[in-house]
């Protein structure tokens, strides 16, 4: 097949989705990365465990990246790093920018790839002064595992998510001795034997607490925090600041190419194959949704090359009926958000959700007012939640479709 | 071009500037142009930081500024003179208009007298709009909308750019600026002035003081007393990512009150929307600090006015701290028997009207002092200015650009190297981050840090990160 795909991202779900194509005959696949290296955020989590779904093994993150790549590199992906996507135009034209400046590459299918990042102070309008020594857990990793620096001595971590005893890791290989772990909700999010771990020992865990703002002069000198049950503010003297966590995917190019964005998962909206309202674009990974291990985006991008390799034979189309999944309240999101018709058996499996605040009950489908699925559910915020597809197989064309919980 | 390493020290100047912020230098781009030996001496490690950081960004037309005020005169000829030289200097300009906008029965009532205030104060292009032409402009907008004014000559303009240029250009017609140089001692001797600071001393016929936020301090350092106090007055901002920047065409000022000209809704050069900025007065001169409940009323009323913004990622979050006295007027005067001259109270205006400041101020200075030099015939022109406007060509789109190291605001190898080593070269992240626009973007460095922590290591004065071993 002669036809060009352009992934963009080239992290677990990219190089998944461009392995896959090639492997399945699609000639000209074209992986663009904008770092100098491709394989994303694992290039700078220095620690296990990856590659259990990929390899069959425990891996640490830069060699797990590397094993991705090599093995796109093997069969012929044209892997284009320093590379930026700039902007993305209708019918698969993509602005580029590398060190010979602007160009542009027109494409067959395109997959966006492009991950999440973490949720910024700003975004989080967490008050105080504006100062040094305030980074995210990624911009930790990338100082700590490919500099070979470190911003701070004594930080504070703010949330308590997987990525925040990732940054803790972190600390520890860089010698950072974070004070404490400032957690909003009553209990922290991650599974709670992280708090057995070894490397949280001596960090205070603080739940139920909200960061009030942040002191410095010229850099961090301290961070006011509110117990949410005592109202009481205490200063805990740091030298600096992690803001972890609160992924939201980065949309942008979806975003300024005009694509339509689900608010609720911050990702493109999709349908059950991860095409967006531009047929001609699919998602991958964690430009989905916030966020998921590099195994499930792996397993992701696996499926999308297979989605788009079928894809390929046939003429972008727009005018299939689909429906719309409505959720609401404690469910934070859904992805895929739409089921177009006809539902083929190839897609992405699962329709994936998230709740907001800890639950218990019933988690139901309806469609057209009519229960046709359900299943218990005891879950917590940042767990993964899955409904087969297949039972969305009754569809005609036109129905509500209503995800929901009854509590 | 005068090295800012090189010893200034020791040296007799014509004139000296005290301040470098956006009124600094344009008093230094002036004095220097019109042939005066002139020196810039800045407290900070770097220049521009101090109530230059943080403004709306907007070139005024002194539509609702007191009339024939002092500072009237200078937004009218400052904006005339940025008109002038913008294009040569290469500092971007967008023609977005402004619409004075009423929400309520009250503030509608108001706009007639705002009207007649415009035509009066010179700016007689204003035109009155019903709801339906404002909804037709801006279509994004809150239907609750009443009715409003367009002021078609209010533009965007770079807050930072602008008067970075103004200094380049005064450094490369001969001017000297020195940073990290506090003014500790100042005296005239009847002759001259001796002036001693925290990195060396020198000698001086005429001072002028623009020091900001610190200018009632350095006056009462100077000649012993102070003609004015300085009361710090806080605004936050919140800024909105570039998507947000198609929700709106022209800036959106809300009906002004006697205090503040109120929260404005306007595009940026970079290509962002920003809200802001609030009025909280303060006694603090250095509290730059914002709080979340302040950010959260900002994004409400931002949201309340264009209901797209509620679904739009928030970038940044800041607050600029402006110099007000205890009067509304700039606080302009010369001591012609002391050879000095305060140019205090620059609020909100400053970088619409610092051009036209600096011209009042030579005028002062001729008339008042009586100094005369001979005016450089062709002034030459700074090169390799930073190209950071969202509607200007980008080194991400030229060849040997290095690649883009933040990719949130495509800012490449070539815009960072240009801003480390340039004749004034960012000496803090901040000034960097002011250069370049690097980590400014919706990521805030998540990134783009660790390339930053390399690449600017040899050149800050406070590195972002440190080795370890």
């Amino acid at each position: 097949m002669n036809k060009e795909v352009a992934i963009i991202g080239g992290g677990p779900s990219g190089l998944a989705a461009a392995t896959t194509l090639k492997r399945l005959g699609v000639e000209r696949v074209t992986l663009i990365e904008r770092e100098a290296q491709a394989g994303g955020i694992p290039r700078h989590c220095g620690h296990p465990p990856f590659g259990m779904r990929e390899f069959g093994r425990v891996l640490d993150g830069p060699r797990y990246a590397r094993r991705l790549v090599e093995r796109a590199d093997k069969l012929g992906v044209d892997i284009r790093c320093s590379t930026s996507v700039v902007s993305l135009q209708p019918h698969g034209v993509l602005t580029l920018s590398d060190n010979n400046g602007q160009s542009h590459l027109k494409a067959e299918r395109v997959v966006l790839a492009t991950g999440v990042r973490e949720g910024s102070r700003a975004a989080r309008f967490i008050g105080g002064d504006r100062t040094r020594g305030i980074v995210s857990t990624g911009a930790l990793q990338s100082l700590v595992y490919l500099e070979k620096m470190r911003p701070f001595k004594r930080p504070i971590i703010i949330g308590s998510e997987l990525v925040s005893f990732s940054a803790l890791l972190t600390c520890q290989h860089a010698g950072i001795k974070p004070c404490a772990i400032i957690e909003q909700n009553p209990r922290i999010t991650a599974r709670l034997f992280a708090l057995g771990l070894p490397f949280v020992r001596g960090v205070s865990v603080m739940t139920h607490t909200e960061v009030v703002r942040i002191l410095g002069d010229g850099r961090v000198t301290g961070v006011v925090v509110r117990n949410l049950n005592s109202g009481k503010e205490e200063t805990i003297d740091a030298d600096g600041v992690i803001v972890s966590g609160r992924f939201t995917p980065e949309s942008t190019l979806a975003r300024m190419g005009g694509l339509m964005l689900d608010p609720a998962s911050g990702g493109a909206a999709v349908d059950q194959y991860g095409r967006t309202s531009d047929s001609r674009i699919f998602v991958a990974g964690n430009a989905l949704r916030p966020v998921e291990t590099a195994g499930w985006s792996w397993r992701e991008g696996v499926k999308i090359g297979q989605l788009l390799a079928e894809d390929l034979l046939n003429e972008p189309a727009d005018t299939l009926p689909e429906c719309s999944i409505m959720v609401h309240e404690p469910i934070r999101y859904v992805v895929p958000q739409r089921i177009r018709l006809p539902l083929s058996k190839n897609n992405l499996g699962d329709v994936q959700l998230r709740v907001s605040r800890p639950v218990k009950g019933k988690l139901f489908v309806k469609i057209n007012g009519k229960m046709i699925w359900s299943r218990r559910l005891h879950s917590l915020p940042e767990r993964r939640i899955t409904i087969p597809i297949k039972i969305f197989s009754v569809l005609d064309g036109g129905e509500a479709i209503e995800i929901g919980l009854s509590e | 071009m005068s090295d800012p390493n090189l010893s200034w020290s020791n040296q007799h100047f014509d004139v000296v500037v005290i301040g470098g912020g956006v009124v600094g230098a344009a008093l230094l781009r002036r004095f220097t142009l019109e042939g005066a030996k002139a020196l810039l001496l800045e407290k900070a490690p770097d220049i521009l930081d101090g109530a230059s950081k943080g403004n709306s960004a907007i070139l005024h037309t002194g539509f609702d500024a007191p009339t024939d005020s002092v500072e009237h005169w200078c937004i009218r000829q400052g904006r005339k003179e940025f008109l002038d030289i913008h294009e040569a200097l290469g500092l971007p300009l967008v023609k977005t208009g402004a619409l004075v906008v009423a929400w309520s029965k009250e503030e509608q009532q108001r706009l007639p007298s705002l009207l007649e205030k415009a035509n009066a104060n010179g700016v007689d292009d204003v035109r009155m709009l019903s709801r339906a032409e404002i909804q037709q402009r801006e279509p994004a907008l809150a239907p609750g909308v009443t009715g409003g004014f367009e002021v078609p000559q209010e533009y965007i303009i770079d807050p930072w750019t602008t008067p970075y240029a103004y200094l380049l250009q005064a450094l490369c017609n001969g001017a000297t600026v020195t940073r990290n140089s506090e003014v500790l001692e100042g005296s005239f001797d009847g002759a001259q002035w001796h002036l001693k600071t925290t990195t060396g001393q020198c000698t001086a016929d005429v001072v002028i003081n623009a020091a900001g936020l610190y200018g009632d301090t350095l006056e009462q350092r100077l000649i012993g007393r102070s003609a004015f106090s300085i009361r710090p007055r806080k605004g936050q901002f919140v800024v909105y990512d570039k998507a947000a920047s198609a929700l709106l065409s022209s800036i959106l000022l809300p009906v002004p009150t006697e205090t503040t000209k109120g929260i404005v809704l306007t595009r940026t050069v970079f290509g962002n929307l920003l809200v802001g900025p609030t009025a909280e007065e303060q006694d603090s001169r250095e509290d730059w600090s914002t709080d979340s409940q302040t950010l959260e009323m900002l994004h409400a009323t931002a949201v309340r006015m264009l209901p797209a913004l509620a679904d739009i990622p928030i970038t940044a979050t800041y607050a600029g701290v402006r110099p007000a006295t205890e009067e509304k007027e700039y606080r302009i005067r010369a001591l012609a028997d002391q050879r000095y001259v305060a140019v205090g109270g620059i609020r909100s205006t400053g970088l619409s009207s610092a051009l036209g400041i600096a011209q009042y101020v030579y005028n002062l200075y001729q008339r008042e002092i009586g100094a005369a030099h001979k005016a450089i015939a062709e002034p030459a022109i700074p090169s390799e200015l930073p190209q950071i406007s969202e509607y200007g060509p980008r080194l991400w789109q030229a060849a040997d650009n290095g690649g883009i190291v933040c990719h949130c605001e495509l800012v490449t190898q070539a815009d960072i190297d240009r801003a480390l080593c340039g004749p004034l070269p960012a000496k803090t992240l901040a000034g960097l981050k002011r250069r370049t626009r690097a980590t400014m973007g919706r990521c805030q460095g998540f990134y783009c840090t660790a390339r930053l922590a390399a690449l600017s290591e040899q050149h800050l004065d406070e590195p972002i990160a440190e080795h370890y071993e």
